[in-house]
This record gives C-alpha cells, structure tokens and sequence, in this order.
C-alpha cells in the first residue's frame, strides 16, 4: 500500500493543520475563554475545508448571469451559511456559561475550578 | 492565517487572543471571497469576525484579561501530531483542488445551477437553496438561535433581574449579549 500525496490535494492540508491547532488549544488550555477561541479556530478550518470543497477553477461565484458557464457549487455555501450562524449561538451559550462559572467559583480556571470542587 | 492561529496559542493577555481570533475571522472571509464563496465571506466577516468578537470581548470585561501561565505537558501535542498525521492520510483518496469532475460538483449542484432561475426566479443561487430548496434547514437553524437566546437568558438574565432590583447600572453587559442574540436571527 503505497501512500500519494500530491499537490493537487494541499488544500487538506492546510485544513488539517489549522484543525488541529484548534483542537492543541481546546486540549492544552485551561482558561475557558481560550478554549472557546480554539473552539472557533477549529470551526473556521471546517468552513475553510468545505468551501475548498465547493471550488471549482476557472468558476466564479454561483451567482447568474449571461455568458457564464462555470459557477462554483453553491451547495457547500448555503451548508457553511447556515454553520456559521449556528456556530456563533453556541459561542454565545459558551460564553455565557464561562461569565455564569465566573460569578459561580470566582475563576475560569480549568485546574482552579477542579480544586475548589474537590476542597467541598 | 498559520501565523495568526501561533500567536493564539502562544499569547496569554486574552484581549490579545481575542483581537487576534477576529483577525483569524477575516482572513477566512477574505479566503471565501477568493474561493468565490461571497455569500460565506459576507456572513463569516459580519458574524465570525464582528459578533464573535464583540460577545468575547463582553466576557472578558465581566471576567478576567489573562490567562494563567502553566507548564505544557508534552502528551497532547503528540496525540494531535497523530490525528493530523492520520487525517492528511484520510485525505490521499479525496479530488484534487477545483477538480469540475469531483463526485460533489455532479449530483445536486448541476440542478440547482440551471433550474433554480426558472424555478424561484432569483439569480443568487445560494439564495434561493438557503431559503426555499433547504427551507426547513434554516427554519432549523433559527430554532437553534432561538434555543440558544432562551439558554442565555436563562443563564445570566432571569436570575439577575430576580436577585437585584432594576436600576441604572444593572448589569448592562447582559443587555448587550441580548440584544445581540435578537440580532443573529
């Protein structure tokens, strides 16, 4: 089994390496408010994966009008529209869990949270 | 966009990070617009790089600027190392970049391309599937706003309206975060 990687296919990469600094951040990080951004971070990389996914060379953009013939695959855009807006109610919910935790332990420390639940 | 998502891990100010995730933001819509995506790039700049931000910014103010400077353990780059290694072997089978043969470019695309302006009439394409061919996807979608406002609600609001008498300076970051969540939809 012979493994090929070739050019043609770097936009995965650049989506793969983007995803997984997301998720070093989500694992790594014990603020709270960083781990959302990572959060964020590895859901742009899946925007980025699929609109990558939509292109096609020598399109344009899927909007008509006379005297063109290649148009970029609208589909994967109205999927990433409605991700997008999705993906900002759960950064919203998020967020507010983190001030909630803030008011509830004084801390959005990972660690100092796990310490205080352990002292009860 | 790499250089951008660096400096996010290594940074530890949060107001810094947050700025820098805004950044992060545009530079993906900036991307979109290039991917011929000008729908996404619209959306991912208004919501992604200004909401985003403005609603982590209004945490930061309710809570702390800086993050907690620890040790790393080395464990989790190695496991992350593994699943990047083992995700850009998933993706040898995958089409190249912008190849019009590609199993995704031949089914529903191709229908939507040249029906939808004798159908709906609207030269947007991704209009028209957002809004009346995927219909139900986005009535799904505003229930999860909807959801997610009554989350938020109920975590900050009720409680802070119950437990201090209305006054002046009430809580006015809340009233932000809500009248954002009423914007979204």
């Amino acid at each position: 089994m012979t493994i090929e990687i070739h050019p043609g296919l770097y936009n995965y990469a650049i989506v793969v390496m983007l995803m997984m600094a997301g998720l070093y951040i989500v694992i790594t990080r014990g603020n709270l408010v960083k781990k959302i951004v990572g959060l964020n971070v590895f859901q742009a990389s899946v925007f980025v994966l699929y609109i990558t996914m939509g292109k096609i060379v020598g399109g344009t953009a899927p909007i008509l009008e006379a005297g063109i013939e290649v148009y970029s695959n609208p589909l994967p855009h109205v999927l990433i529209l409605t991700a997008i807006v999705v993906g900002v109610a759960t950064t919203a919910l998020g967020l507010a869990l983190v001030v909630r935790i803030r008011e509830a332990y004084g801390t959005i420390e990972e660690d100092e949270i796990q310490r205080q639940d352990e002292a009860l | 966009m790499a250089v951008t998502v660096l400096a996010i891990i290594r940074l530890h100010n949060l107001v810094a990070v947050v700025m820098l995730s805004g950044f992060y933001s545009l530079l993906a819509a900036t991307l979109f617009v290039v991917l011929d995506a000008v729908d996404v790039a619209f959306t991912e700049a208004a919501v992604g790089a200004g909401i985003s931000t403005i609603l982590m910014l209004g945490t930061l103010a309710l809570t702390t600027q800086h993050e907690k400077v620890r040790a790393l353990p080395r464990f989790p780059l190695i496991l992350v190392a593994l699943t990047g290694v083992a995700l850009i072997y998933g993706t040898a089978d995958m089409p190249d970049f912008g190849d019009p043969e590609s199993p995704i470019h031949e089914h529903v695309a191709p229908r939507y391309i040249e029906r939808s302006a004798e159908e709906i009439g609207l030269p947007n394409i991704v209009t028209s599937v957002l809004a009346s061919y995927r219909g139900y996807d986005t009535l799904g979608e505003v229930t999860v706003i909807f959801t997610a406002g009554i989350g938020i609600l109920t975590l900050l609001g009720v409680r802070r309206w119950r437990s201090r008498k209305p006054g002046p300076d009430t809580a006015t970051g809340d009233e932000d975060r809500n009248a954002a969540g009423g914007d979204r939809a």
